[in-house]
This record gives structure tokens, sequence and C-alpha cells, in this order.
């Protein structure tokens, strides 16, 4: 048994980034953004709203969050679906109560179905953003450009027909095709939040003009550490605060940062998990060096 | 992408009240889990009855603890705080234990139907065999306590497209298979008034101690702040907590006295809580909020008509 020797070619080995998306640079290197605001940590909170269907395809894969038993999956259909009912309601009284500006990522699916839920965000002026059609419309490789294309018009589609021209995309469970970026910025998005290549919004090069990636911290998201790996809410909310502090210990070197991380309602709006929520909020309401807004104005502020 | 179409679409944010007797905030009900799970089940084809081959010797004898240890250390815990419980029932624990069903009976505890074993799954039933699970579950109860149970948790949490529809024509008033909300809501059944009951996934032990892996304390701390939650939203909305228990895993020596913190904690805030059944939430639901819920939905262009499944062709 042996591989086909052109597995040990390395036709793109020489230095920097094997993708031509943006340039390799150490974030060392780069001279500090100062924030018009005087802000230090730009907090980024993404409400990830997403309808999560009974029936998926799972192609390729199965959303994170989406169906585990055989159809009829009721228990996690229902259960993810507390999220866009009721939890997201308990997330919006508390940035409400914290004085707090967000970045609601909608399924176009819920447009129609959980129009509320939309004008409930909008009149609480956060932003909203895409988040596909719905939990099981994954972007793969796997599509033609044609597929993949028309996934986004749809999108784009409902959203226009709900009155809501985002610039803000999140791919279906962060996933991409090499193509999206180009079709994203296509369909007149700007920002994306599936690359967290760096700690400030980075520019990705794509057919049609630049596309703002603002990171989103994986390692910060709801589901991950209170479901997958089973932390408590006491850990949840001290890992965020502590990178807060921990980015403002950067500034005088490397000037201001994002702290981007995920709330999805059908965790965080859990009603256990709202005293942990509203310590969570409350922490970076009361730091003054914390400036809290959508992705598409933290974008802005990055490029001045 | 099909909906599901279970029941429509209802923000938790300025709902109508939903005022519970005596002015109560909170409805608390508590949901012991008595199941049976065969030796050597057969097997469905969408499911094994165990994680390993049969026998599957410490996952049987576990549950069997849960039956011959746990469900009177549970029951006397309930005892002290003057707590009922609304049983989710494998039915064929009236014939296997029955002095466990009789002991909950005497203490006026409520039955509703949990299928017949924890190893028979709903999965590929056609519906004379669904309809006969549900005959049996109404026929066993009824004669081992004289109750007619009214409420519906599918054996193990499997279903078939129909499952929602038969419990409603055969007159259950409330389903503990849908998690969408903290507060009792209709279904879009074919016929009946189906509710869907608060029986919380989160604070279920099978989840809190096994899936999310909680120490004893973990698990009374997230049940004291459940509950806090609830109790200070319910002042303006009404809410429901559930705590769905198992013998075999709540029960443990380890365990159990971390859980009475919860309950001691709950029981002293007796004068706004509604210490019910199940049966007897969605019964004051069914009568005095049915209509309003459904004209407030219809107010605020929120019905999108239909029932449950409607888009599936039933097999």
């Amino acid at each position: 048994m042996s591989l086909d020797p052109s597995y040990l070619d390395y036709p793109k080995r020489g230095y920097g980034q094997d993708m031509d998306r943006y340039d390799w640079a150490l974030a060392k290197d780069r001279a500090p953004v100062h924030l018009a605001s005087g802000a230090k940590i730009a907090a980024m909170i993404v409400v990830a709203c997403e309808y999560h269907p009974i029936d998926p395809k799972k192609a390729p894969f199965n959303h994170p969050h989406g169906m585990i038993t055989p159809f009829p999956d009721l228990r996690h259909f229902t259960s993810r679906d507390y999220g866009n009912r009721v939890g997201v309601f308990r997330i919006l009284a508390a940035l409400r109560e914290a004085g707090l500006s967000a970045t609601f990522a909608l399924s176009a699916a819920l447009l129609e179905r959980a129009r509320p839920l939309a004008d409930a965000i909008l009149n609480d002026g956060h932003e909203i953003a895409a988040a596909g059609l719905h939990g099981d419309a994954l972007h793969h490789a796997g599509l033609s450009e044609d597929e993949e294309r028309a996934l986004i018009a749809r999108t784009r589609e409902a959203f226009a027909a709900a009155g809501i021209e985002p610039v803000t995309w999140l791919s279906p469970a962060r996933q991409q095709s090499f193509a999206t970026p180009d079709l994203l910025t296509e369909a007149g998005f700007t920002r994306v939040l599936d690359w967290e290549s760096d700690q400030i919004p980075l520019p990705l090069r794509t057919s049609h003009g630049p596309l703002s990636a603002l990171p989103l911290l994986n390692e910060l998201e709801d589901f991950k550490l209170l479901v997958e790996r089973k932390q408590d809410e006491a850990s949840w909310v001290r890992q965020i605060l502590e990178a807060k502090d921990y980015l403002k210990t950067e500034y005088a070197a490397r000037g201001a940062s994002v702290l981007g991380f995920q709330l999805t309602p059908f965790v965080a709006g859990q009603p256990f998990r709202i005293t942990a929520l509203e310590a969570l909020l409350a922490g970076l309401a009361q730091d003054t060096d914390v400036w809290c807004a959508g992705a598409d104005v933290i974008a802005s502020a990055f490029e001045r | 992408m099909t909906d599901p179409n279970l029941y429509d679409y209802n923000p938790y944010s300025a709902r109508p009240k939903i005022a519970w007797p005596e002015g109560k905030k909170l409805a608390f009900w508590l949901a012991p889990n008595i199941e049976f799970y065969e030796f050597d089940p057969p097997r469905n084809p969408k499911r094994p009855g165990w994680p390993r081959p049969a026998p599957d010797v410490t996952g049987y004898a576990q549950r069997d603890y849960g039956n011959r240890v746990g469900h009177w250390r549970l029951m006397e815990a309930m005892d002290r705080h003057d707590l009922r419980g609304s049983v989710s029932l494998n039915v064929a624990m009236c014939d296997h234990c029955p002095e466990i069903i009789e002991a909950c009976a005497q203490r006026g505890w409520e039955f509703f139907s949990h299928g017949v074993y924890n190893t028979r799954y709903s999965y590929e039933m056609d519906e004379a065999q669904e309809r006969a699970v549900i005959e049996d579950s109404i026929r066993t109860v009824e004669a081992a306590t004289g109750q007619r149970i009214r409420g519906y948790l599918a054996p193990a949490l499997t279903h078939t497209t129909r499952t929602l529809d038969l419990i409603a024509e055969y007159d259950f008033w409330y389903t503990c298979d849908l998690f969408q909300d903290d507060q009792p809501q209709p279904v879009k059944t074919k016929t009946g008034r189906l509710l869907s009951m608060p029986y919380s996934l989160e604070v279920n032990d099978v989840i809190t101690y096994g899936q999310l892996a909680m120490d004893p304390w973990r698990y009374a701390d997230v049940l004291k702040r459940q509950f806090d939650q609830l109790l200070k939203e319910g002042e303006a909305s009404g809410t429901v907590m559930c705590i769905p228990l198992h013998a075999y895993l709540v029960s443990q020596p380890h365990r159990l006295r971390a859980f009475e913190t919860a309950l001691a904690h709950i029981r002293a805030h007796g004068d706004e809580v509604w210490f019910a059944t199940a049966q007897e939430i969605a019964g004051h639901v069914r009568d005095h909020y049915w209509d309003a819920i459904q004209d407030d939905l219809d107010d605020k262009g929120l019905k999108t008509g239909g029932t449950a499944f409607d888009a599936w062709s039933q097999p």
C-alpha cells in the first residue's frame, strides 16, 4: 500500500497563506487601531436565531444544533424552536436591561414563520444579519456555484420581502464553499461572521470587493461550552469576561480589538441561565473600556 | 424543509396572562418517570432496546434499582415536602410492580402514559398498532387505579407523525412531547383540545446527570435558578415549571439530599406557587384559556391554519 506520489508534492508551499482571500501578516506588526469612541474593546454579541428543520437532509453533515433522533424528532425540533419562541425574548430583555446592542443572525425561514421576532429585534435597535435559509441549508463545496448562488438569492429575497436588507452574513453551521465569499459580495453582503482569523476585522478579497471578516470566537460559543463541553454557567461567564480583561491588557501595544461571541437562544435563553446571562452583560456594560455594537457598525469603526 | 405545523408561532412577549388558581404565579409539577426496561426486548428497526447487546446487565440492573430501592426513597422525600407526583408511567409497571402503583395512587398522584415499556418504541408502528398502545394505556391504568389518563409522553420520546392526532382523538388533554414553551400551548390536532405541557428536558435528571454530567449540588442549583426565574416571570405571564425525574438517577444515595434542598427552596415560596398535577394544569388552561390564546393568535395574525404534519402523507 502506498499513496500516489503527488501526495508529497507541495505546490503552495512558500511564504504566507496557501489561499488568496487575505495576506499573511502578524497581528503584532500592524499599526494599532484606536477607535473614535476611545473604547479598547468592541464587543460583538451575535444572537444566532436559526430554524432547524425536522426533516433535514444533513448534507454534507448535520448542523451541530440539528436533529438527532429518527424522524419525527419532536424532541430536538421543539427544543430548538423554544429558543426562537421563548428564550430569545429573555435575551432581548437582558440586552435592553444592560443597554447593549447586538447582532441577531436570523434564518430566512424565520421571517415569515416568526415575524414578531424580527419586529422585536428591530424595535430594540439591534442589527439583523442573514443566517442563510435555515440550519439545514448548508453552503459547501459539493454545491455548484449556481446552486449556492441560488441559496443566497433566496435568502436575500426572503429578507427583502420582509423589508430587511442585511449586510452581515453568518453561514449555517459556519460552513462555506470555496466560492462563498465571492457569492456573498455579489449579493451585496459586506460583513461575514464565519472567519475568525484575526482579533480585528479582516478584509477578505472577493470578486465583488472586500468582505470584512469579523472574529466570532468559536471557543466562546454558549452551545459549545455549556452543552458540548458541559461547563457550568459561572465558568462560561468568567471565560468571556476574562477574554475582555485580557484583550484590555493588549490595548497599549496592539490597540483596540473585537470580542465576538455567540448566544444561542435555546441555550442562553433557558430560565436557569438568565442570571448568568445578566451577569455577563452587566460585566460588559459596566466596563467603560467596552463598546458594544452590531457587526456592521463595528466593522465600519475599524475601517476608519 | 417542510414545517411540521405542530402549533402556531406565539412569541413569549405580550401574551395574555394565564392566571393560576388563587392568584398563584407559577404552576409547579413533579413528573417521576416510573419505567420498565425489558431484559431482552424485541428489536425496533430504528433503534435498539439497549446501547449494548442484550442482556445489558448494568443498564437493566440500574433501572430496576430505581424501582426496588429508588422509587420509595423519592416518594418518601416527596411526602416530606408534601408534594404529589404526576407519574410518567410505562403501563406494564401495573403488571410487574403493582405495589408501586398502589402506593402512588393512595397518595392521590396522577398517572399518564409513557407507553407500555420504555424498550418498545413508536417508530414504524402502523395506525392500528399505535392505537393499541394508547388503548392499552387507558385500559391498564384505569383497571389498576380507576383513573382515566389524560396525558401522554411517547415511550422513550419516540413518535410517529400521527401520535398527536391519535391522543387528541382519545380525549387526552396534554402531551409532554413538545418542548417549545414554558406555558401550556394549543397543539394543532385534527380533533380535540390538546395542549403541549411544559415538561423540561433541560432540568430532566436524565439530561442533567447523563448528558450534562452535573454533580448533585450543581443540579440542585440549576433547579433553584430555574424556579426563581420562572417564578419572577410568572407574575406577568403565568409560567409552568416541571421537574422530570427518574428514581434510578435522582434517588441514588449521593444525590437525593442535594435534590431535596431544591424541593425545600421551592416549597419555601409556597404562597406564590400552585402545586398541581399536570392534569389539573391542563384542565385549567383548557377550561379558561384555550379560546383566549386562540383569539390572541388570531388578533396578531399568527394563525396559519392546517394541522400537525398535514404536509406528510400517512403511510
